[in-house]
């Protein structure tokens, strides 16, 4: 009996590293271990099930992510894996990881601060400049070259950057 | 050969989701005419994010329309295969894009809504409505403060800008009533503890629109006679036309995929 719950741990434990390791293809220094995406892997015999949740409602990475998902799945030697995307509870930016807000930071853009920012209707954001960290910088345009961003630029450096919107 | 409309068996569930994803389907592909048009290149980028997010909610909400209704039906067919009569947009959301300040109006005071009623929906006893709401209230978050920054840019603007927004202020106003208004089969499901209801929204809704009119120097109309229609399929000409082309690939390559 121990044994058998150890296999399945065991296969689980990969199927998940496998999902995990999939790349946002818009920003590829992210994992959607990373991101907080990857929900859920449900292991029945071999067959596995992922579980996904959508960042934006019309983010078009999400069935590239999917399809990616399925790809890794069966590299890691699971057969017609499925992936199921959840609504219900809504991504957040709060789930991101600390690894991948480091990552974020070391690729260029700004990484997420607290959600509850974004209900201020006109706000003071102070948006750190990830390329010289100056706090001097201000805001080009509430939305930027993918769903997840803004377009920022630093006083300081000069230079414009992009920022992953709390969400 | 014509395509077939298709028929959806409207229960009061069907319904209230299909008017759901007709606003956000209909205010996203306004939204899109803009791409490659709009006055600046961050200002085209914001308009087609914004049409992205509203599409987005508009493919959860036929997905769920079509699953709620059991038939043959899925989000493509409903979007691309029904007819004007068929469509349950408000009238607000389908008004041509006009000049730049008749488009961040009409964004305004429906994003003004939108982010009042998403917000009230994470409450619905229908799960997948509520978890729905759960990411368009986020969503609309951005799209209201975007809108209301351009209102005050342009009132407070130049001679010129505040002009037009004031003209679109006031042609636009007559159009949004009809968010408020409710017939007996959504009463039944604001009862039920599905739906909510919008006429509880309308003082926070004006109150936001006040504010910010208000700083930027604009002025709300007075009349209260408030067009309606669209929730029962009876629309203003330009819904057509603009369905003539969301769905002309559709209808001349019957099932085409990417």
């Amino acid at each position: 009996m121990v044994t058998v719950l150890d296999r399945d741990s065991q296969l689980r434990r990969r199927a998940w590293d496998a999902a995990a390791g999939v790349v946002d293809p818009e920003i590829p220094v992210l994992t959607i271990g990373d991101l907080g995406v990857l929900r859920d892997v449900v292991l029945d015999g071999d067959h596995v099930e992922v579980a996904i949740t959508p960042t934006y409602s019309g983010c078009p990475a999400m069935n590239m992510i999917a399809l990616e998902i399925e790809v890794a799945l069966e590299r890691a030697g699971f057969h017609r894996p499925k992936v199921r995307t959840v609504l219900s509870p809504a991504w957040t930016t709060d789930w991101m990881s600390e690894e991948g807000r480091r990552k974020l930071r070391a690729y260029g853009i700004a990484p997420p601060q607290a959600s509850n920012s974004r209900r201020a209707l006109f706000g003071e954001q102070a948006v750190t400049c990830p390329q010289c960290g100056s706090e001097n910088t201000e805001l080009l345009s509430e939305f930027g070259s993918t769903s997840c961003k803004a377009l920022w630029r630093c006083k300081a450096c000069r230079e414009p950057f992009d920022y992953f919107k709390c969400h | 050969m014509p395509v077939a409309n298709i028929q959806v068996s409207e229960t009061l569930l069907v319904l209230y989701a299909l008017r759901r994803a007709d606003d956000a389907l209909i205010l996203g592909h306004r939204l899109s005419e803009w791409c490659g048009h709009a006055p600046m290149l961050e200002e085209d980028m914001a308009l087609s994010n914004i049409a992205l997010d509203l599409i987005g909610q508009a493919r959860e909400l036929y997905t769920y329309a079509a699953k709620a209704e059991g038939k043959d039906n899925d989000e493509d067919k409903l979007a691309y295969l029904r007819d004007v009569r068929q469509y349950r947009n408000l009238l607000l959301v389908e008004q041509p894009n006009g000049d730049f300040a008749q488009t961040l109006v009409r964004q305004f005071f429906y994003s003004a809504f939108a982010d009042l009623y998403w917000r009230a929906m994470m409450t619905s006893r229908d799960t997948t409505l509520a978890a729905i709401a759960a990411k368009s209230e986020k969503e609309s978050a951005y799209h209201l403060r975007h809108a209301s920054e351009w209102i005050i840019r342009l009132g407070d603007g130049t001679d010129e800008s505040h002009a037009r927004a004031q003209a679109a202020i006031d042609h636009l106003w007559a159009f949004t009533g009809e968010m408020f208004a409710v017939d007996e089969g959504e009463r039944a499901l604001i009862h039920a503890g599905i739906a909510i209801d919008p006429a509880t929204l309308r003082g926070r809704w004006l109150t936001t629109l006040s504010d910010v009119v208000g700083e930027a120097a604009l002025v709300l109309p007075q009349n209260d006679w408030m067009q309606q229609g669209g929730r029962a399929g009876r629309h203003s000409e330009h819904l057509g036309h603009l369905l003539s082309e969301l769905q002309s690939m559709q209808r001349t390559f019957p099932g085409q995929t990417w």
